[in-house]
């Protein structure tokens, strides 16, 4: 193994470190897929052929391929969302509340100014995701810095409150002539625009552009590494003249900011349209995948690659094996638990 | 848990220890130490910070293994490998920070520690058990109350009562007193009283001196981690224990005396009638007034605990005063942030790098920058001109002879380096006015005369100093005005020429000045 | 608005309020501990498919209730490991958890979608019989529906009369203190996990087997998640998350109510009210260290080796 990592330790963008981690990933999806294989058995279904349905449609064909990235996109979002705020030691569990509050407000914009060309209206739409996101994280922050409330708990709670407002708002104002439960079709001016006749949209751009600009501000500028500081130990950062509480709620801003902005991409870039379940626990999944990455840009991409390649597997799983698309999280959550619990086989250092 | 009275002139001791020697990386905590404990008898371990007292009695507690030496129980040896094994041999000990459980009540709190706690809670026996010793002992809590509810003098009685119903018959108290209001202490010494009446064997740790004589019945004096001396209470004075608690020879070592500092001379750092507010277990600042000078290295004494640490972190601005203000460079600067501070040219070092100055996961150069970021910024921020840091960096660490890896991530440096690393930082700015805590603390020979040096160069060049510290030869040595801090106020400030070890002494065990001749 | 109507929203509200309340209790004993529950979803998920195919499989329903309770101890185990044994971020380890106990629940319950079970009788307590019949009827509950405010009161009797109910408290609030006074922080968050576990199972048992009688994926419906928001509004009391339970549910029912007697509420903004209510009760309490969550809640208790 210490041969393959050598070779690959050539290449220029791949350094000891990275590859090392690289390896023990692989190992660690490679077990979690032979345990989902054993359930697979149990169940009395060929494991085997299993696999073969999963690869086959997400990367055996370029159409497959494109929905696997489709998938990605607004995970890579919300991952990002957590992933900031948690470099200066702040959990943004509130992903999934700040996800839905910043596509109403990007769909408010949508359906309000219809007429506006699309190259104004969709930078509108993206500043209201990321007002509404940044809104529904003020909250919790601002509760925390006055020492009422564990923003923990407040988040988790209005992580349950957004998607009601959304579908008071639907229903009560926005919803489509024909169809109660959603709102019209977006203009195509308020639609992100596609790729090469695939569903990928602008939104991919978007989400590797801000994992770019998170990647560089943290290596390079002095805001990455004041925060840093704040997240290595945030009273030294405070005793050396850092601005602690300034700090802690604009990045909690920021975090739900680009949770707004996943939102308005999923209603712009995938859906055209906006109904009260359109998330499926997108925001959760973007937590675990900035969790199983260790905050890390490259490893944020390649989680939300494996994470959507299994749930783009589950689908022609369901059509050929029969089995509920629902058990390909099982799969999802034997990953998991192995990065979670770190076996001594695999262990590394702590991110 | 009540003993028949015993007489006072007990004859054999329930617990010694026997040539007890403790080690921790670099310092030697306990030398050989002796101990006789007995029945019916306040005894109180006296001596400064660092003397060894607290890490003694951990390891009759069994927090701490001994590396030799032996533990007898009524000419018993027995060993003693956890708190919970000490409990079982009637050991209790009240620590400095309480261990009390805020959200649970008085009774709740106790019964956790009751030995024989019954599977389903029989709350009005646990009640009744509490009121009844809580009586005899004059210890009034209610049990129904939160810990959160009470007063730490309040707390401190369940601490005790805590002991009490676990069946405790040695009762180690750490600092009881520093936490207390005086007329708490003065109940505290009443209840002690009744518990030795009783038959109960009390160890007081302490650095006051009146405490000490007030109500000890046999006193030991530790002094860096060798025993000075045991005496009874008859034979015991204040000049006695403070000539056993403090080295013999005044320091010697002259130190370039500096340009006589002009009155007129605007302060650096003016604090008047300047006081804080404690939270929990922390000290509050009574009063403070203070001026630093240009040139002047104003050194700050005192057993750690009395205020020292609030008293850098309201120079510095990261606690505020509640009284009085602040001024630096002649500005009112009583409510400006730490970033403020920093910019106008003050420099920190704080007593524990690891914890206070630096960011463990960021490499040694990283954390170089960490104070002036702004300095080192381009491009708005975008860039950070890591050349620059560390030219400056190298600069001052050539200037200071000190070498350490710039690459590594801080927290692989050792206490030493880590402690260089800080003064390397705070020193390239060419503040004006340094706060150093216990500057060299943990340091080896060679880096302490650098670290001290460093000062030196730098009040030379017109920088003032606020040099905390609990090494009396440093701060003799290297001051030009002298403070004494006890308990959150300014027990006396001199010139180290006008005073001496016994009178600097005196104050910061709370006792009244004599002053004795220089000689 | 009736008398009659009236009482149908209690007795909905009674009804689909009991599982509720069964987990909700669990997850208090858990999160005294000091441990928080994100994947209670999954649990009950798992819980309730495997309770169900159980009663399906024996014609008992007790053994499916067994069942349940068993399954949702054993998840929580799960929990339990990563969290407390490998050390892993609560909020994290329980979402994984969330996401395997969809997938398989997924998986147990598929054969037994549609599938009619032999399910608890239902009956009257002896006072009611007398009552006319239109009201009566709303009143027959199962013997799990009866059970649960004494249970509710069992699991206040343990955490505060027990002494492992104090043990448990303690862990939640300072586990080094616990230790020293000579507890095992780690085994007893595992035996609150357990517990917490099978209350949840009963919860779930109660869910499918005798309320809706029926398995279908995703039937929980967010009840994980209203039992964490219902263990803060109860502040961390089993005797409050009663009232609780109450509240919560009957603002469903209460919905029907309005509608039917012609106010319209949009029932997605009623929906809030539980979590709303919840949260300025949280903001008028926060400043009282008496109403305030365990100190040690969500955090890994690092031992002292």
């Amino acid at each position: 193994m210490s041969k393959i990592t050598e070779r690959l330790t050539r290449f220029p963008l791949f350094g000891q470190k990275t590859v090392r981690t690289g390896m023990r990933y692989l190992l660690m999806i490679l077990f979690a897929f032979l345990m989902f294989g054993v359930i697979l058995l149990i169940a009395g279904i060929d494991p085997l052929k299993s696999y073969e349905d999963i690869f086959s449609s997400t990367l055996g064909s370029a159409y497959g391929f494109s929905e696997v990235v489709v998938s990605m996109i607004p995970m890579l979002i919300t991952a990002l969302a957590v992933a900031l705020p948690f470099r200066v030691g702040l959990i943004n569990i509130g992903g999934e509340g700040q996800l839905f509050i910043g596509a109403a407000f990007a769909t408010f914009g949508a359906l309000t100014f219809p007429n506006l060309p699309a190259w104004l209206l969709l930078p509108l739409m993206a500043l209201l995701g990321m007002l509404g996101g940044a809104l529904w994280a003020f909250i919790p922050g601002y509760l925390k810095s006055i020492g009422l409330v564990n923003e923990t708990i407040t988040s988790l709670l209005l992580n349950s409150v957004a998607p009601k407002i959304v579908g008071f708002l639907i229903l009560g104002f926005w919803h489509s002539p024909r169809d109660t439960v959603r709102t019209p079709n977006f203009v195509d001016a308020a639609r992100l625009p596609t790729f090469f006749g695939t569903r990928v949209h602008l939104g991919l751009v978007l989400g590797l552009v801000l994992l770019v600009i998170f990647w560089f501000v943290l290596k390079y500028t002095r805001w990455g590494l004041e925060m840093g500081a704040i997240g290595s130990n945030p009273q030294a950062a405070k005793r050396n003249g850092i601005p602690l509480a300034k700090y802690l709620v604009i990045v909690m801003c920021l975090g739900g900011a680009i949770a707004g902005l996943a939102g308005m991409v999923q209603v712009s870039g995938f859906y055209g349209t906006l109904f009260p379940n359109f998330s499926m626990s997108l925001g959760f999944m973007g937590f675990m995948i900035c969790w199983l990455a260790g905050g890390d840009p490259l490893g944020i991409v390649l989680m939300a690659f494996v994470v959507s390649v299994i749930y783009s597997g589950g689908n022609l799983l369901q059509l050929t094996r029969g089995l509920p698309y629902a058990v390909i999280n099982i799969l999802l959550a034997f990953t998991l638990f192995i990065v979670l619990a770190r076996p001594n086989f695999f262990k590394g250092k702590r991110s | 848990m009540l003993r028949k009275s015993a007489s006072h002139t007990n004859l054999k001791p329930i617990v010694s220890m026997r040539a007890i020697t403790k080690s921790f990386p670099g310092v030697l905590a306990n030398d050989r130490l002796d101990l006789d404990l007995y029945a019916s008898e306040i005894h109180a371990l006296l001596g400064e910070n660092g003397a060894g007292k607290s890490t003694l009695m951990k390891i009759l507690y069994g927090f701490y293994h001994c590396d030799s030496g032996e533990i007898l129980f009524n000419e018993q040896p027995v060993a003693i490998h956890s708190p919970h094994a000490a409990r079982l041999h009637q050991i209790g000990m009240v620590f400095q920070d309480f261990s009390l459980i805020p959200a649970l009540s008085v009774a709740e709190n106790i019964a956790l520690f009751l030995p024989q706690l019954p599977a389903v809670l029989n709350i009005k026996e646990i009640n009744h058990r509490i009121r009844e010793v809580s009586k005899r002992y004059d210890l009034q809590v209610n049990p129904h109350a939160m810990v959160s509810q009470l007063s730490i003098g309040e707390q401190q009685k369940v601490e005790i009562l805590k002991l009490l119903l676990a069946e405790a018959t040695l009762l180690i108290l750490d600092e009881p007193t520093r936490v207390l209001a005086p007329h708490e202490t003065e109940a505290l010494f009443k209840v002690l009283d009744s518990l030795r009446k009783d038959g109960y064997a009390i160890v007081l740790i302490t650095h006051k001196m009146k405490e000490v004589l007030e109500c000890a019945d046999r006193i030991t004096v530790l002094r860096g981690g060798h025993l000075a001396g045991t005496l009874l209470r008859s034979e015991a004075s204040e000049d006695k224990l403070v000539a056993l608690m403090f080295e013999k020879k005044m320091a010697t070592l002259q130190v370039n005396r500096k340009r006589d500092i002009s009155e007129s001379e605007v302060p650096l750092l003016e604090l008047s009638e300047a006081g804080t507010r404690a939270e929990g277990s922390q000290t509050s600042l009574k009063a403070i007034d203070l001026k630093i000078r240009p040139g002047e290295i104003v050194g700050v004494a005192g057993v750690s605990g009395n205020g020292q640490k609030e008293l850098g972190d309201l120079a510095l601005g990261m606690i505020k005063c509640v009284q009085g203000r602040k001024f630096l460079f002649g500005k009112d600067f009583t409510n400006q942030s730490i970033q403020q501070v920093r910019r106008s040219g003050v420099g920190f070092i704080p007593e524990n790098p690891l914890t206070m100055a630096i960011a463990p996961f960021m490499t040694v150069l990283q954390n170089m920058a960490l104070t002036r970021t702004w300095r080192y910024a381009r491009a708005g921020g975008l860039r950070m001109d890591w050349k620059a840091v560390k030219d400056d960096a190298e600069r001052t660490m050539q200037a200071l002879e000190f070498s350490f890896p710039l690459y590594v991530p801080a927290r692989s440096l050792s206490g030493g380096n880590l402690q260089r690393m800080v003064i390397v930082r705070e020193m390239t700015q060419e503040p004006h006015l340094i706060i150093a805590s216990y500057l060299t603390r943990g340091l080896d020979v060679q880096s302490t005369i650098a670290a001290r040096r460093a000062l030196v160069q730098a009040r030379d060049k017109g920088a003032g100093i606020l040099l905390i510290s609990e090494d009396l030869e440093e701060l003799f040595s290297l001051s030009d005005r002298l403070i004494v801090l006890y308990a959150g106020a300014i027990a006396g400030s001199f010139k180290p020429e006008e005073t001496n070890v016994f009178e600097v002494g005196y104050l910061m065990t709370g006792s009244e000045v004599q002053h004795v001749e220089n000689n | 608005m009736t008398l009659l109507s009236i009482l149908g929203v209690l007795s909905s509200a009674i009804f689909s309020g009991t599982s509720l309340l069964y987990t909700t209790l669990g997850e208090v004993i858990d999160e005294r501990a000091g441990i928080v529950n994100l994947g209670l979803e999954g649990v009950l998920l798992v819980s309730a498919s495997s309770g169900f195919a159980v009663t399906a499989i024996s014609g008992n329903p007790y053994l499916g209730i067994l069942m349940s309770m068993l399954a949702g101890g054993l998840m929580n185990m799960l929990l339990g490991y990563l969290a407390i044994t490998r050390k892993a971020n609560q909020l994290a380890s329980g979402l994984a958890l969330m996401f395997f106990g969809f997938g398989l629940s997924a998986l147990i319950g598929k054969p037994y979608v549609a599938v009619k079970i032999h399910s608890l009788s239902r009956f009257l307590l002896p006072g009611m019989a007398s009552l006319p019949l239109k009201y009566s009827s709303l009143f027959k509950f199962d013997v799990l529906i009866y059970l649960v405010i004494p249970v509710a009161v069992l699991v206040w009797w343990l955490l505060y009369r027990t002494r492992w109910g104090l043990s448990v408290r303690a862990v939640g609030e300072n586990a080094d203190t616990a230790f020293a006074s000579g507890r095992n922080p780690r085994l007893i968050r595992y035996q609150a996990l357990f517990v917490g576990g099978m209350l949840a199972g009963l919860g779930a048992a109660h869910l499918s087997i005798a309320y809706t009688m029926n398995w279908t994926e995703n039937m929980t419906a967010g009840r994980g998640f209203i039992a964490v928001a219902l263990v803060i509004f109860s502040k961390w009391d089993p005797l409050r998350a009663i009232v609780g339970a109450l509240v919560f549910s009957g603002a469903v029912a209460f919905q029907l109510l309005l509608q039917s007697s012609g106010v319209q509420v949009s029932s997605f903004l009623l929906d809030t009210i539980p979590y709303i209510l919840t949260l300025i009760v949280l903001i008028a309490w926060g400043g009282n260290r008496r109403h305030s969550a365990p100190a040690m809640l969500g955090r890994v208790y690092q031992g002292s080796e």
